[in-house]
């Protein structure tokens, strides 16, 4: 026994040996060859100017400003676009969900046609299909389309009202011109496509997933708590949710945290995301470590973010799934 | 008798109650409304011919299925000489009806293997040429429907032995370094987008390797692709592996078997059989993933078809036809595997105890 636990032992000392050893090796070809190239290494290059532009920006950036602002303007419109693509893909998704469970024919057969048609087909080829017709089959700004009073969609993007403006008025309409509309809120073509291909394939992924957690909840309980007299909202609300959530919140919690993953998509249709701008920084500076190493660290940062959120609100339903 | 089961089955399932009517009554009206002016654009008013001035005249009135006909060589085949198109097409062939071959169980299995150690090789010999009077065509023409199919195939097939090992590795108690630095790597993997991993492949691993070695990007980047899918493979095995029961290893060590041996003929079996359907599940992921390449200048069938319409001025208004066309494929490839899935999967909890 004990000689079987030395020999263990040396196997993992020669494994870590083994290991350094690599990693060595792979830091001093990258060294030599980066010194060949005239590449210096090192993240100082976070504080230089960028000298590039960035399309659309929640936080004010301008060229002149650092590379590391640029990067964080980048993940800010990550955010920017991932977390309503959360809330509309959850809200969606749960709608055909519970859709595919309908006693009604139709509408299973057409939540049903949604599922198949949007997860079987990738998401990057729904990204630049969505961005073609934004930005070639929609009419020009000079012709928008209004949806509904004030709300113009366009090759340009979408313009709705929002608050403040000039004159003191709280709410500022935008105005369709001769050739361009002005005024109020603008989303862009690149933000528009994003999101709406983002929330349309990611809802039928939360689909799948609420149909699995209500039907995985026996048939029995919710024949029991229609037998004790609660109406059919009651057992769904009182019985049957709250043992679904129990098993719907950790798979959404990993949907959710794909959409995010999956926002790094931007970067084929321009939308500058982070992973965009460290792209951009990457093709300007050469600095290629640099830059996947900071895409890689923010993404465990967000991951980790959300196993730790998910743990939460697990033991949080948890405690709800069961009343003491 | 029929009319009243019509009657029957028509109350059960659109009129079962005044909500289900409503929704069945609103949806047909969705139907009428917006289903003419659908089958108008695409099949009545549509341009089948590869006339670009037709199209033109129509002004995005009908679809113009004309792209496709004009175009499908180049979206199938990329940038691969044209006069040697027959080679692509024969490779896709074989691979193609060796999956179908193999999941369909068409044969046993040893005339399956063989039939795979054929059609691989065979694939790289008529993509590559240079033997046989073929001339070569270098790897970085290829593109198109059999580069996706060799980045999916390839990925799925080194994926997974090396998924069984990492799994393994973090299975083991024996050596607690090695279960560390496996869980390291399935969960950094797994924690990342895969364009940075492609980015990785793409820009990283020609300053990592020492000067004079120099690695073809499609090998990079299928390296990128393997390392990728691993990682979620190595999570699914892993569940499997802790849905075997604890007694399974006490039988087999009761028997004789030694721990390799338990591994080989009784823990993993039962492993790899728990957890078939996330693995076609993975595997549909897989062929969905390899779209991504074309953001590193690799011409699979999405980047071909960008490459094919972008610089045609006459055919640069239809994307949305191609985009339509190289979707059908794509769903195609995917609702097959995934049907596939859901037919394992039933046949599998039938058999089970």
């Amino acid at each position: 026994m004990n000689s079987q636990r030395w020999r263990g032992l040396a196997a993992q000392a020669a494994l870590a040996a083994g290991l350094l050893l690599l990693l060595w090796l792979l830091l001093d070809t990258t060294a030599a060859n980066l010194h060949e190239r005239g590449i210096r290494s090192g993240f100082g290059f976070l504080g230089e100017p960028a000298g590039f532009a960035i399309g659309e920006s929640l936080l004010p950036f301008d060229s002149a400003d650092s590379i590391l602002w640029a990067l964080l303007a980048g993940l800010a419109n990550t955010l920017r676009v991932a977390l309503p693509a959360i809330v509309i893909s959850t809200l969606l998704g749960t709608l055909i969900g519970l859709g595919r469970l309908s006693p009604n024919l139709l509408l299973r057969g057409l939540c049903m046609a949604y599922v198949e048609a949007l997860r079987n087909v990738p998401l990057l080829l729904q990204l630049l299909a969505w961005y073609f017709v934004v930005t070639d089959l929609l009419p020009a700004a000079s012709a928008a389309l209004q949806i509904v009073p004030h709300v113009f969609l366009s090759k340009s993007g979408l313009f709705m009202p929002w608050f403040g403006g000039d004159g003191g008025a709280w709410l500022d309409l935008p105005v369709r011109g001769e050739m361009t509309i002005s005024g109020g809120a603008a989303l862009t073509p690149e933000f528009l496509a994003l999101l709406l291909g983002l929330s349309l394939y990611t809802a039928a992924y939360v689909a799948e997933t609420v149909r699995a957690g209500i039907q995985a909840v026996p048939r029995a309980q919710s024949e029991a708590a229609l037998a004790l007299g609660l109406s059919r909202v009651q057992s769904f609300r009182l019985v049957l949710l709250p043992q679904a959530l129990r098993s719907i919140i950790p798979p959404l919690n990993n949907q959710h945290l794909s959409l995010t993953k999956n926002a790094s998509l931007a970067v084929a249709i321009g939308y500058p995301d982070l992973v965009s701008v460290a792209n951009t920084t990457l093709n300007q500076t050469g600095r290629a470590a640099e830059c996947i190493a900071l895409i890689m660290a923010v993404y465990l940062i967000l991951s980790l973010l959300t196993a730790w959120f998910s743990a939460w609100l697990e033991r949080r339903t948890g405690r709800w799934a069961q009343p003491s | 008798m029929k009319q009243a089961a019509a009657r029957d089955w028509l109350r059960r399932n659109l009129f079962s109650d005044a909500w289900s009517g409503l929704t069945t009554l609103l949806l047909l009206g969705g139907a009428l409304y917006w289903l003419p002016g659908l089958v108008d654009w695409a099949l009545l008013k549509a341009q089948f011919r590869p006339d670009a001035a037709a199209c033109g005249a129509m002004e995005h009135a009908g679809a113009c299925w004309g792209v496709v006909a004009e175009k499908y060589r180049a979206i199938l085949f990329g940038r691969y000489p044209h006069a040697e198109q027959w080679r692509p097409l024969l490779a896709t062939a074989l691979v193609l009806l060796a999956i179908v071959a193999s999941g369909l169980r068409l044969a046993t299995r040893g005339a399956l293997i063989a039939a795979w150690a054929l059609a691989l090789p065979a694939f790289f010999l008529l993509m590559g040429g240079g033997l046989l009077s073929l001339a070569p065509v270098a790897s970085d023409q290829w593109g198109g429907l059999p580069l996706t199919l060799l980045l999916a195939t390839m990925g799925m097939l080194l994926a997974f032995p090396l998924a069984v090992l990492v799994a393994l590795g973090r299975y083991q108690a024996a050596w607690p370094l090695l279960r560390i630095l496996c869980a390291f790597y399935v969960e950094l993997v797994r924690g990342v987008p895969l364009i940075s991993v492609l980015f990785l492949a793409s820009f990283l691993f020609p300053i990592i390797l020492p000067p004079g070695i120099s690695i073809d990007v499609l090998l990079r980047v299928q390296a990128g692709i393997v390392l990728f899918a691993a990682a979620y493979l190595a999570e699914t095995l892993r569940g499997g592996l802790q849905a075997v029961a604890a007694g399974q290893h006490h039988a087999a060590a009761a028997l004789g078997l030694s721990r390799w041996q338990a591994l080989r003929w009784i823990i993993l079996p039962q492993a790899i059989r728990a957890v078939i359907p996330s693995i076609v599940n993975s595997a549909v992921s897989v062929f969905k993933d390899t779209s991504l390449v074309t953001v590193v200048s690799l011409y699979e069938l999405t980047g071909a078809l960008s490459l094919a319409l972008a610089g045609d001025a006459e055919w640069r208004s239809y994307y949305l036809e191609g985009y339509l066309f190289i979707g059908l494929i794509y769903w195609t490839g995917c609702y097959s595997m995934s049907r596939f899935g859901a037919g394992l999967e039933r046949r599998l909890s039938a058999g089970a105890p």
